[in-house]
């Protein structure tokens, strides 16, 4: 048996971040959560962080916004509690539709120690039971990026009914599309009673108890994770429903626990499977051979990396990832054949230079980075498409695969038009 | 605490980031947690820059804040000096950072750097986007800047440019241009382009031209005080202000050359008779301060708008925009609340909105056409081609802009002609925009194109109607046959004519006795 990067030691750096915190995830949570506000307590920054990261494209009246702490607020002139009440009041008001409201903590709102747990709870006394009130740290001092939706997820665990009912849970927040074809592949492998979390409104979310067992669709659910576990449910540890090997272990670790064996998921996967392998097997065209280099972004790195090295034929030089959990990741860490260097954390500059030594064929980054390295002649994938594109199971996996061919399939294509690749056309 | 769903400008750190990121050989060590490196992508993507802002950001984190947070910016300033060498630093605290008043100031200045440090105080709870680039602007010029003998030959300064700044790229080329064509060499122009190195030779120029006041009214003013230097007042948006412009500098400087004007085509654009269907077309105005005045006087001076509102997000030029707003027979709108701005325009009912990618989007909402006068800026504000606001191109640009969001004069009589067409319907929008006309729908009530292309947009609001007047059937069946760009307007007359008469009804004839009271 070849090593793999189980064992591989773990690069941990920390210096500059090029990242997100944790309240970009309203991006997306706001749009699963039909029925629920993401009130974000917190500074002009905030504000200006979820309308840049959102874009201009979600203008319709979103159902989040930012409590903007002022002067006063901060000088103890004004009660924040008090300040808060009266907002909240407001913004129900205006929105009787909404059942759920998430008070969403920020750096300020933590330094200067707003307890929004309290808030919560006493929000949740005076609006209840029509609409129920959680918090949750979208913080950049606590959370990277997608750590914020783990951190909403956990927050609702508590909350949650007790059941005895021998139930599967999908954590993760999921594109409708994907979530109906897993709940469609796992029915006809022969499991009949799923749950998920977060439901699409707040009467849909699932009970727990000793006899659920939860799979995670998200490999950076690390907290709800946690949260589940304390509430007795049962973790089925598993390689990501990425690409077509990964959703095909997936799909057997889930069938395992309720007693259903391989050749089941086998038989019922056979022509999915067929499907993504064909597509995947386009885009490897352009992938086969080539070198990635993943900067920490997501959580989504290590998984990823597996996918493309194992199917792809991709070879890794780096994988960063902002946290490892070994937990989580070491399913996927078992697959990844030994030799890319795995980093957690960041030093932005020390990295860029690893990047610049290496010359990777292609760079997976955030935004801020991406412009600035294709004018360096790197190509780049934004990594911030990953979270916002379907890309699980077997009918997105070519997809998947095709967001990493696209930069260079471009690139051959402007090839001697490229201001700083003139000289690389030869 | 105030609740915000969009904002039009942002914290005062992204300001000073704006100068910083303009200027060459500066580097910004902001003492800032995680995530608030997402202003970087600000300027690479939709500047589409093709370098890091020149910042580094100390992300402390939670564990930090009982540890030596203090310790950690000094590291960062020490390893951003060593690794990039600028000419000069900027220092200063994000909003968090101000919370736990490390003083980044203080610590840089104990360090011995051997390059100038310029600390900002810039109050996250109090100030805004606008107030940053000014005060990081004239923080600069006060620590670099000295009195000096001046250029032999008449030169100027040009001040305002930023990063991320509305059309600042084209409208500094442009200026330069014109001055250059009066015999007037630009000594400095700045923040933009700019090192530090270029900005401690700015009191060699005579005078200064100051394009942006949102961003250097304060650097202008120090320059004029401590450095002797007068600046120019007129900013120089439209053919008549490009003008009076020439003039101010003519007076400041002495040039006597002549400017060609050959090539500005707006003032004949707006006259010639396919123009004319622009009278008196009713317009409002939401944008930044500067652009807002100078875009009011474009349309009403020189395009044959009726300005019906106005207003802007930056109290700094409340005062000003008030007394604008009233020479036009108005009353100012000044507020950053979006959801406000968008109940002025929907009460307004105006055929254009001027405003900003905000307005836009009120636009599209409601289904009124939009061209972009402003900032808050969007990665289509930075267009490949030559594109200025300012100088005799910027008013050709002007019109181009501000006509084609509307439906051309033939095609409008068309449509008010046979405005049941099925194919050909007001809703299909206007034709030269692409996007796939509609085909009328069985119930004759179509939504505008605007929310087909808004994707998530929901339908457009009805338009409110006065609780006491009531629409009849054949009156409201007769206004769904006036074209939708003047439908507004339509309904709101004729329900301030009924409410005049006292009327509680309104019928067809009241329609068009509302008409013809209106007509001009």
């Amino acid at each position: 048996m070849t090593t793999t990067c189980t064992s591989a030691p773990v690069l941990k750096e920390r210096g500059q971040r090029e990242v997100f915190c944790g309240l970009t995830g309203i991006i997306w949570l706001h749009r699963k959560m039909q029925d629920a506000f993401f009130l974000v307590v917190g500074s002009r920054t905030c504000a200006h962080l979820l309308q840049s990261a959102a874009g201009v494209m979600i203008f319709a009246e979103p159902r989040f916004g930012t409590a903007i702490l002022e002067e006063k607020d901060l000088a103890g002139m004004a009660d924040a509690n008090a300040e808060l009440d009266r907002e909240v009041a407001r913004l129900l008001a205006r929105r009787p539709d909404i059942r759920q409201l998430f008070l969403v903590g920020s750096c300020p709102s933590e330094v200067i120690k707003l307890d929004l747990h309290r808030a919560a709870e006493r929000l949740s006394l005076q609006h209840g039971p029509a609409v129920r009130v959680l918090n949750y740290s979208g913080s950049g001092i606590e959370t990277t990026f997608t750590q914020g939706e783990d951190a909403c997820l956990a927050a609702m665990v508590p909350a949650m009914d007790e059941t005895s009912a021998k139930e599967l849970l999908l954590v993760g927040a999921l594109p409708d599309v994907v979530e109906d074809q897993a709940l469609d592949l796992l029915t006809q492998i022969g499991i009949t009673h799923i749950r998920v979390l977060p439901g699409k409104r707040a009467e849909l979310d699932p009970a727990i108890g000793p006899n659920t067992h939860f799979a995670l669709t998200q490999p950076f659910l690390g907290d709800t994770h946690a949260a589940l576990v304390r509430r007795g449910a049962q973790f089925i540890p598993a390689p990501f429903p990425f690409g077509a090997e990964g959703t095909t272990l997936w799909l057997k670790a889930v069938a395992a626990t309720f007693g259903i064996a391989p050749d089941v998921v086998d038989r019922v996967t056979a022509a999915p499977r067929a499907r993504a392998e064909k597509a995947i097997a386009a885009a490897t065209q352009t992938l086969r051979g080539k070198s990635v280099f993943f900067l920490p972004d997501s959580q989504l790195e290590i998984p990823l990396a597996r996918f493309l090295t194992r199917e792809c034929g991709m070879q890794a030089i780096e994988i960063g990832t902002p946290y490892l959990h070994s937990d989580l990741h070491g399913p996927e860490l078992d697959l990844i054949a030994a030799g890319p260097t795995i980093s957690e954390g960041q030093d932005v500059d020390l990295q860029l230079d690893r990047v610049r030594a290496a010359r990777p064929d292609l760079t997976v980054c955030g935004l801020g980075l991406a412009n600035p390295l294709e004018a360096e002649g790197l190509s780049t994938k934004w990594a911030i498409e990953l979270v916002f594109t379907p890309i699980h199971f077997y009918e997105q996996a070519g997809d998947l695969a095709a967001l990493f061919a696209r930069p260079l399939r471009r690139r051959a294509i402007l090839r001697g038009q490229h201001p700083n690749m003139l000289e690389a056309a030869e | 605490m105030k609740l915000a769903v969009w904002t039009y400008e942002g914290p005062p750190h992204v300001g000073a980031m704006r100068v910083a990121t303009g200027m060459r050989d500066l580097h910004m060590v902001l003492h800032a947690p995680q995530g608030d490196t997402y202003a970087d992508l600000l300027f690479t993507m939709i500047e589409r820059r093709d370098h890091r802002p020149p910042v580094s950001y100390t992300t402390f984190q939670a564990r930090d804040l009982g540890a030596d947070t203090a310790g950690l910016f000094m590291q960062s300033a020490r390893d951003a000096y060593a690794r990039f060498k600028p000419q000069a630093l900027l220092v200063a605290a994000s909003c968090t950072a101000e919370l736990i008043q490390d003083d980044p100031g203080g610590l840089a200045e104990t360090m011995g750097l051997p390059v100038p440090v310029i600390a900002l105080e810039l109050p996250s709870y109090q100030r805004k986007e606008n107030f940053g680039c000014d005060e990081a602007f004239l923080q600069i010029c006060r620590a670099l800047a000295k009195p000096m003998d001046r250029t032999a030959r008449v030169t100027c300064n040009i001040l305002g440019a930023t990063g991320l700044g509305f059309r600042h790229r084209d409208d500094v080329q442009e200026i330069t241009a014109l001055l250059s064509e009066m015999g007037i060499e630009v000594n400095v122009s700045a923040p933009m382009g700019a090192s530090p190195m270029d900005i401690t030779r700015m009191g060699q120029a005579h005078f200064n031209v100051l394009l942006y006041p949102e961003t250097a009214e304060s650097a202008a003013r120090w320059c004029e005080k401590e450095l002797g230097q007068p600046f120019t007042k007129t900013i120089p948006i439209g053919a008549k202000a490009t003008r009076a412009f020439i003039n101010e500098v003519r007076a400041l400087s002495g040039s006597t050359l002549p400017v060609d004007e050959t090539r500005l085509r707006q003032p004949w654009w707006a006259a010639s008779v396919d123009s004319t269907y622009l009278t008196g077309k009713r317009v409002f105005l939401f944008g930044d301060g500067t652009h807002v005045m100078a875009a009011a006087k474009v349309a009403r001076d020189e395009m044959g708008f009726e300005v019906c509102g106005m207003g802007c997000y930056n109290r700094e030029q409340a005062r000003p925009l008030r007394a604008l707003a009233k020479e036009f027979g108005l009353e100012a709108l000044i507020t950053d609340d979006y959801l406000e701005v968008e109940k002025a325009i929907e009460d307004a009912a105006p055929e254009m909105i001027l405003g900003t990618q905000m307005e836009r989007h009120i636009g599209k909402r409601l289904g009124i056409p939009c061209a972009v006068i402003s900032a808050p800026v969007h990665v289509q504000d930075f267009p490949a081609r030559y594109s200025p606001q300012m100088g005799f191109e910027g008013a050709n640009v002007l019109f181009d802009t501000w006509v084609h969001p509307l439906v051309m004069g033939l095609e409008e009589h068309l449509l008010t002609m046979f405005r049941e067409d099925f194919e050909f319907h007001d809703a299909a929008g206007p034709s030269h925009h692409g996007g796939k006309a509609q085909p009328l729908p069985q119930s004759a009530a179509a939504a505008p194109a605007a929310a087909a292309e808004g994707g998530s947009m929901p339908p457009p609001a009805a338009l409110p109607s006065l609780e006491n007047v009531v629409w009849l059937s054949c009156a409201e069946k007769e206004l769904k046959k006036i074209p939708f760009f003047v439908r507004g307007k339509a309904r709101r007359n004729t329900e301030k004519f009924a409410e005049m008469k006292g009327l509680h009804e309104i019928s067809v004839d009241t329609l068009y006795e509302a008409k013809a009271h209106y007509a001009r």
